[in-house]
């Protein structure tokens, strides 16, 4: 039953998550792609569209924010209390992301939809690292 | 005008990526364990994002954005070294912490400090690349 409500959920807030996706396409004419939009910040590439991007980390920290607060849902989040895990696994995250110049939105959700072959591999390829990744520092060595 | 689309995009994002159990770290852990108990939740939510997003893709085929400008061209369909290693060190990082860039935000306002932590190490990971794709090329010159 829990199992699902899960899958209906993922249903749900997946087709809201290609419909932002869509918009920011069709109406902005960009990628949405949360790792080029906050990178393109970071080491400045963006500047020339700063506000745009703004906006939309505005709207992707606000949103959940403003549910919760009216809901008085409180979403789980199951985050690790290891810090090393944290730190490594963010460094990894963003070194990763723009060395690959995307991630789960960018080339999964944007490429696959386009049938890029770049986003396939990707994909294929984050996929299958976070697998191992999973078997290992979770059911190997039990850290996260 | 672009702006205030873009704010919309974010906010849908950020709704469907919590209504979905993207921000829920056990649920991506579960969903990338491959190996072990799978969950095929995330499936679902990567399923219903792709039909939108292909729609939009075909709409955009012979049509301009709504406030101008251009379509991003399609790449080169070239897998390079950087879009190999890459995507190796972000799927080690997500199967690590359960977190990647757009969720990480999204979760920022109720997930607790580890998504704080998380945040400003991936804000420095991405300030270090762009001289890492640099040594990167130099050893590679065919990438």
């Amino acid at each position: 039953m829990h199992m699902q409500m899960d899958w209906i959920w993922g249903l749900i807030g997946g087709g809201i998550i290609g419909l932002a996706g869509a918009l920011f396409l069709l109406v902005n004419g960009r990628v949405m792609g949360a790792s080029g939009i906050i990178g393109g910040l970071v080491d400045g590439s963006g500047r020339s569209n700063a506000g745009e991007r703004l906006s939309f980390l505005a709207g992707l920290m606000g949103a959940p924010i403003v549910v919760v607060l009216l809901s008085g849902w409180q979403p789980e989040s199951n985050v690790t209390g290891n810090i090393a895990a944290l730190v490594v696994g963010g460094l990894a995250v963003g070194i990763g992301t723009r060395l690959a110049n995307g991630c789960t939105s960018g080339h999964g959700v944007c490429g696959i939809s386009r049938l890029s072959t770049r986003g396939i591999v990707a994909t294929l390829i984050y996929m299958a690292a976070g697998g191992v990744a999973v078997t290992l520092f979770r059911t190997i060595l039990g850290v996260v | 005008m672009r702006n205030l689309f873009s704010a919309l995009s974010g906010i849908l994002f950020g709704v469907g990526l919590m209504l979905s159990g993207m921000t829920d770290t056990d649920k991506v852990r579960g969903f990338l364990d491959i190996f072990g108990a799978w969950d095929p939740t995330l499936m679902f939510v990567m399923g219903a994002a792709l039909i939108p997003m292909a729609l939009a893709w075909l709409w955009a085929e012979k049509r301009s954005p709504v406030l101008g400008g251009n379509f991003p061209a399609r790449s080169e369909p070239e897998i390079t070294r950087p879009l190999v290693l890459g995507s190796i060190l972000f799927g080690a990082g997500w199967g690590l912490a359960g977190l990647c860039p757009g969720p990480a935000i999204a979760s920022l306002g109720f997930g607790g400090t580890g998504v704080w932590i998380f945040g400003i190490s991936m804000l420095g990971g991405m300030a270090l690349a762009p001289a890492l794709r640099v040594r990167l090329d130099a050893m590679a010159p065919s990438s």
